[in-house]
């Protein structure tokens, strides 16, 4: 069994600590692992992309071949129209819906959603609105991941809480809790 | 990651120095050394030749050495690397070279390989994060076994690229023992004829070993088949990804150079015809053609069956091996390219407003831009810099354009770059007396790549007037927007100076300082 993902979003909005928690579920789980990321340059506000590739099988490419994702898991929605070549015919997009526009021709944002909505399997949410009124802002990321859990064939939402408890555990509980409800809530909206 | 496990694989092997400048894909395995492992020397160097040099240094004394750096890294470190292969090794010294094909964070693509090969020294291309692991061993007993420096080159998608990795019981590092044969490091003409015709004669077995060697095997057909594929490095993976369920092609694994000549002949003998995947330049496929002469079937980036240029992909190296997957979506419309840009509230913003602002009393003004974060400055809505070439082009172009007659000539640089190969064009410059204005636009950090030290942090008035740039034309001012007029001034008055001015906008980069604070308030709570 293998759950091809990809991640996107722009520089700076949490998409490779998404990555973290999920490869290190993965890795406590002792699934096979693969995640290609690019760093430098596009960090500075550009579009980040990761590759994440789950399996119970040794897995070979670090990239996802197009036409074989399981899922995409935006944190923007243009992000995520921007490789839905790369999904398999039941792949899942998890996105918000709140465009982030930090570039002067941003496509109509009318058009843009209708062209996000008439694809099938598609599940977004304005997160980050969501996040603030939970009193836990910075964790939208993390809310986005909560929305994406069950669609996660090969790791269980414990799992991913196990996670979270570990990887924030040197933040202090306040960010810990933070990240938990935010993670609940978005297990919640997905149901 | 990727880098991370280059590192292990290198602290595992009793390495006692890593020797590196910052640079995209390769800065992690350093950053790592530096946190896992403080009993390794590991402090950031001015450039990749001093990192080089210093990497020899310590292989001279007896121990084993890591130099670290981006391919295009190995330019400035050419020198010392290609005469280190001349010298030959006493500890073992590893060269690793991060490659990135498709550009992802750089200005091109060139093939690490080449260098190898242009040294003659082995090479090493690890395909998977265990395998680089793995090798660093390998490699730095095969330098010490054959006493020369090894190569290992690594591309973006596997140095920024996670697995898990398995690691095996460390050794510990070597004892001092420093060289006592002076011939083989002082290269006299005398000497160095007869290093050199030493390093002709361990070629052979450099190939030998790679026709033995544990990275390099067949897999698939091993049979007549109708086509064999020779892929190298991370190419394989692509490779064995279209190939899962199929028994049909021959597949020829490469991971150590030389070239196994051998088991490359005997592959094209009982295949019909080759194709080679090879990420980075067709370094392989040429000499392939050598190898099967002219007549024999040979596809690659050469003959267009995979593209010319950019990294390969499961996609295009599918394409190349005739595999078709249904793609039930087709590309969407509303998407437009999202570019990076400087952060908001970066002082490299206040600067390029500055000089944008005095740039449009001067219709002649050229600005000579640099390596680094403020290259973005390119980008709308500045829009800033006339040129970007290598690490300290900007005061050097400035020069020669100078001497040619443009004015005003305007060179920015950061700091990091300015210590990394800046300094020598400014001298240069002091001594023509030419006429233009350097701005060193110093953010305390090598930004671009996530933070590291810079080297001449607190030294850069000391160093501008130790070149010997007359005091009265070093300036000092903060980027903050409520100095813009002080700092447009003194543009304006430093362009009409007939000679070297230089100007330090000196304000902390706004994510490192932005790091510091939150660490602050993580250790408060």
């Amino acid at each position: 069994m293998k759950n091809d993902i990809i991640l996107v979003g722009v520089g700076g909005q949490g998409i490779l600590t998404i990555a973290t928690i999920i490869g290190d579920a993965a890795a406590a789980a002792g699934l096979y692992l693969k995640q290609a990321e690019v760093h430098g340059m596009s960090q500075r506000g550009g579009d980040v992309q990761s590759n994440l590739r789950l399996s119970t099988e040794p897995i070979y490419s670090d990239l996802i071949r197009r036409g074989e994702a399981d899922m995409i898991i935006s944190m923007e929605p243009m992000e995520a129209l921007r490789y839905i070549d790369y999904l398999n015919c039941n792949g899942q997009i998890i996105t918000s819906s709140t465009p982030f526009k930090n570039i002067p021709n941003y496509p109509n944002e009318e058009t843009l959603m209708q062209e996000l909505k008439s694809l099938p399997h598609v599940t977004a949410q304005p997160i980050e609105e969501m996040a603030k009124e939970g009193n836990f802002a910075k964790s939208a990321n993390i809310l986005l991941l909560g929305m994406a859990a069950k669609h996660l064939k090969v790791l269980s939402a414990d799992q991913l809480r196990q996670s979270i408890l570990r990887l924030f555990a040197s933040k202090g509980q306040a960010v810990v809790d933070a990240n938990l409800q935010a993670f609940e809530l978005g297990i919640k909206v997905a149901e | 990651m990727g880098d991370e496990a280059i590192a292990l694989g290198a602290i595992d092997a009793g390495i006692s120095g890593v020797y590196a400048y910052p640079g995209t894909p390769s800065t992690e395995i350093t950053e790592f050394i530096q946190t896992y492992a403080r009993e390794v020397r590991s402090r950031w160097c001015s450039n990749e030749k001093t990192a080089m040099e210093a990497a020899l240094g310590m292989s001279y004394a007896g121990k084993r050495a890591l130099v670290c750096m981006k391919h295009v890294g190995m330019n400035v470190a050419a020198d010392a690397f290609v005469n280190a292969a001349i010298t030959g090794v006493n500890g073992g010294l590893v060269v690793l070279a991060a490659d990135d094909p498709s550009m992802h964070s750089s200005q091109n693509e060139q093939d690490s390989r080449f260098y190898g090969k242009f040294a003659m020294i082995p090479i090493l291309e690890p395909s998977s994060q265990q395998e680089a692991y793995d090798m660093m061993a390998y490699a730095f007993d095969l330098s010490e076994q054959m006493r020369v420096p090894v190569l290992m080159r690594v591309v973006t998608r596997l140095a920024h690229s996670r697995a898990g990795v398995k690691p095996k019981t460390p050794i510990a590092q070597q004892g001092l023992n420093p060289e006592t044969d002076r011939s083989h490091w002082v290269l006299l003409p005398g000497n160095a004829r007869k290093q050199y015709a030493s390093l002709v004669a361990k070629q052979s077995e450099f190939i030998s070993s790679a026709e033995n060697s544990p990275y390099n095997k067949t897999v698939g057909n091993n049979g007549k088949a109708k086509l064999g594929v020779v892929a190298c490095g991370i190419a394989y993976n692509y490779v064995m990804e279209n190939l899962a369920d199929n028994n049909e092609v021959a597949v020829l694994k490469i991971s150590q150079y030389p070239l196994p000549i051998e088991q490359i002949k005997a592959l094209a003998a009982r295949c019909e015809s080759l194709l080679i995947a090879e990420d980075g330049q067709p370094i392989v496929e040429e000499s392939i053609a050598g190898i099967v002469g002219g007549d024999y079937s040979l596809q690659g980036r050469l003959t267009g069956a995979l593209p010319r240029m950019g990294e390969l992909t499961p996609d295009n190296v599918g394409e190349a091996l005739g595999i078709e997957l249904p793609m039930p979506y087709v590309a969407a419309q509303n998407v437009v390219a999202r570019p990076p840009a400087l952060c908001q509230g970066c002082g490299h913003r206040d600067v390029y407003n500055a000089l944008n602002q005095v740039a449009a009393e001067y219709p002649d003004a050229r600005i000579f831009g640099d390596i680094g974060c403020y290259t973005l400055g390119a980008l709308p809505p500045f829009r800033a810099i006339d040129s970007c070439v290598d690490m300290g082009a900007s005061i050097t172009m400035a020069k020669g354009a100078a001497d040619a007659g443009v004015h005003p000539a305007i060179a920015v640089i950061g700091d990091s770059t300015f210590t990394h190969s800046g300094m020598t064009g400014l001298l240069d410059a002091v001594n023509d007396n030419s006429h233009i204005t350097v701005i060193i636009s110093d953010n305390l950090t090598t930004a671009m790549t996530g933070g590291q030290d810079s080297a001449g942090t607190n030294k850069f008035e000391a160093i501008c007037l130790g070149l010997g740039v007359d005091p009265e034309h070093v300036k000092v001012v903060t980027p903050i927007a409520k100095n813009m007029e002080e700092i447009t001034r003194i543009i304006r008055e430093e362009i009409e100076y007939k000679g070297v001015s230089v100007i330090i906008p000196r304000r902390e980069c706004i994510q490192t300082l932005n790091r510091k604070l939150r660490q602050k308030k993580a250790n408060q709570a």
